[in-house]
């Protein structure tokens, strides 16, 4: 299938660009809607970084668990030594289950079923991708969220020791492990990320009647203790 | 942990072979025992061995090799689980460094501070944490003992009760009736005996539509009420009858050899007859001296017993306060419990006590609900906080997130109990 990909990419690329937005691979532009599940956690385009999964820039070619300064999964970065590179294959099936290709991967996501779907995201994917070559750079499609927190209770250090008392009324639910099935992975978030979460639930300003309750009674210096445990914690 | 147990054994044999000699105890290394492998038992041996590295010495007497949650049991009457996704090993926590004996705990001696086994020998213990779960009361049912248990089955410890109860159900006759006794308060899982209903509705529904369910209850009001009597009407109109104690439900007796069920004076033959009795701590924490009628008070802020400061009971067996008797709060309980052991043991910080529990039910196919608060510690008793409950009307998702949610959660507490 990679093969077969590659070829249709470069006929489309001496013929005309026209023809990539008929490539038999996916719509880009169905696939920038589908996108919308991803971006809570993967950034792409213009000025993309890290946030609670790598940024997908680049992404067509490069070994699996590839980013230095991003931490991974022990099951990601095995494949990645054994030789996992992300090609439209390759990404195709791990779409449909995350879990399939690499079982501990921190990807709490259920998976696309529809292999239309999948194409599609690819496709918008592969905007981002210098290889293959000819691909303008396009607008950003997923910013830093904007908040109203205090940059005080951002700028607090947690106290990891005490965030790792604490996360015992989170491992009930959430797996220390990273393993998500119906709830989501908390492990190795960005600090940042982490706080900005807790306090939207106890902000109610994100919906859930448990999170709106556990963060509801958590200090400022509590949900610093929980991002900076749950930031370094071992696997 | 080969090297405790050689210490342990070497220590007994001193004992023994120097009668009346106190207790040697190894030298240095604190001993914590747990006695009760569950949600609490389980959760507060591995978090001990986990966090204290080796600076204690955890054991853990269990007589069953695999655990089977009583926590959806429920789901495997309905035919949502199998029994063996119910079970659950040891090994995780012998990996983790817990020293696992499968093994009764039969006594406690306080004052030596040893806990004897069915086996033979005993284990000294600075710290005794008993998480034992739930007796039934002798008597709680006119007409049913325990002795009649496979006539009419509890299948309020999970296992083999609850397989055969699932056998039961699959052989009444079309058109049979079903019935449970309910239990009074305070018991095992609020919502548990209204979960069930729902799952034998939904089984029955679908193998044996004109069956009946026959509940009577010494309760006026339980757990989740308006959120089961919704879906009983919208998913198994007319099979569910319900008969609370204003309509005589606490005034029944049970004859299992007839097999029949007298609710306030009238018999009612019946073809399956899920008797629930009121319940009562394990009876080890009877044995250890630190219950009080039916079950062990215990101080808020660690979960040590008021009869005795070295003495912790978790879970369903304490008389703790605000918290319902779940696996969720045992598990909450063993945290904090955890917490203040091994600083009581060895100087580790010790942060403030904070509770919670969440209890998810299936009423039917994607159908969940849930019921949860947060908790703290006051010198009297666990203090509720602030609360939630799911509302009548939900939609068709909100209900399937709900459920999928609590799928998540059985992994999640498994791990953390189990490793």
């Amino acid at each position: 299938m990679f093969r077969g990909f590659l070829f249709s990419l470069s006929v489309a690329a001496v013929m005309s660009p026209i023809t990539v937005a008929a490539d038999p691979i996916g719509d880009a532009a169905a696939g920038e809607k589908i996108y919308n599940q991803c971006k809570r956690c993967h950034q792409v385009g213009q000025g993309a970084e890290h946030r609670i999964g790598p940024h997908l820039n680049g992404i067509f070619g490069r070994p699996a668990a590839g980013y230095e300064d991003f931490r991974y999964s022990k099951a990601l970065t095995r494949a990645g030594t054994s030789g996992l590179e992300w090609h439209a294959d390759t990404l195709d099936v791990f779409l449909e289950n995350p879990r399939a290709l690499a079982s501990g991967t921190r990807m709490s996501f259920r998976g696309l079923k529809d292999p239309q779907d999948r194409a599609n995201v690819i496709a918008f994917l592969r905007i981002y991708s210098d290889d293959p070559a000819n691909i303008p750079e396009a607008d950003p499609t997923a910013t830093v969220p904007d908040h109203d927190l205090d940059p005080a209770i951002l700028a607090l250090v947690g106290d990891a020791e005490y965030g790792e008392y604490l996360s015992g009324e989170c491992t009930t639910c959430h797996q220390a492990t990273g393993g998500d099935d119906g709830i989501p992975s908390i492990v190795l978030w960005r600090e940042e990320d982490f706080v900005l979460a807790m306090h939207a639930y106890k902000n109610k300003q994100r919906a859930h009647p448990v999170m709106q309750m556990v963060a509801g009674r958590l200090g400022d210096e509590e949900i610093a203790a929980l991002a900076a445990y749950f930031a370094n914690i071992e696997e | 942990m080969s090297i405790n147990r050689r210490t342990f054994i070497t220590t007994s044999a001193v004992a023994a072979a120097t009668l009346a000699a106190p207790m040697v105890r190894a030298a240095g290394t604190p001993n914590v025992v747990v006695v009760g492998g569950g949600a609490g038992g389980a959760t507060a041996a591995r978090y001990i061995a986990k966090d204290s590295k080796g600076a204690i010495n955890v054991t853990l007497i269990e007589p069953t090799r695999r655990y089977y949650t009583c926590f959806f049991s429920n789901l495997y009457l309905g035919g949502f689980k199998e029994m063996e996704e119910l079970g659950h090993g040891y090994g995780g926590m012998a990996a983790g460094g817990v020293n696992v004996v499968h093994d009764w705990a039969v006594g406690v001696d306080r004052d030596a501070k040893t806990v004897s086994l069915a086996g033979g020998g005993s284990l000294p213990y600075d710290k005794l944490i008993l998480s034992p779960g739930i007796d039934f009361v002798d008597g709680a049912v006119e007409g049913w003992d325990l002795s009649a248990q496979n006539a009419m089955p509890h299948a309020y410890k999970a296992g083999s009760q609850s397989e055969l109860l699932r056998a039961q159900l699959e052989s009444m006759p079309q058109g049979g009736t079903f019935a449970m006794v309910a239990p009074p308060n305070p018991y095992r899982c609020p919502p548990g005996p209204y979960e069930r209903v729902s799952m034998v509705a939904h089984f029955l529904k679908q193998n044996n539509p004109t069956a009946k369910i026959i509940v009577a209850d010494p309760k006026a009001k339980f757990s989740k009420m308006a959120l089961f009597q919704e879906g009983w009407a919208n998913h198994y109109s007319g099979m569910v009858d319900w008969i609370g104690d204003d309509f005589g439900g606490g005034n029944v007796s049970v004859d299992p050899g007839a097999m029949t069920l007298t609710i306030d004076g009238e018999v009612t033959n019946v073809d399956v007859c899920n008797v629930i009795p009121a319940m009562k701590a394990g009876r080890i924490a009877d044995m250890a001296g630190v219950t009080e009628g039916n079950w062990a008070p215990v101080n808020a802020a660690d979960m040590s017993t008021k009869a005795d400061a070295d003495i912790y009971v978790l879970g369903d067996a304490s008389s703790q306060g605000d918290m319902p008797k779940s696996g969720f709060s045992a598990n909450s309980q063993a945290k904090v419990c955890a917490n203040a052991v091994r600083g009581a043991l060895t100087g580790s910080r010790v942060f403030p006590a904070k509770f919670s529990n969440t209890c998810w039910s299936l009423i039917a196919t994607g159908d969940g609900v849930k019921v949860g608060a947060t908790y703290e510690a006051t010198p009297e008793k666990i203090a509720k906080v602030d609360g939630f409950i799911s509302q009548t009307g939900e939609s068709a998702d909100v209900r399937q997130a709900t459920y999928l949610e609590s799928e998540g959660w059985y992994t999640g507490i498994t791990t953390d109990m189990m490793g």
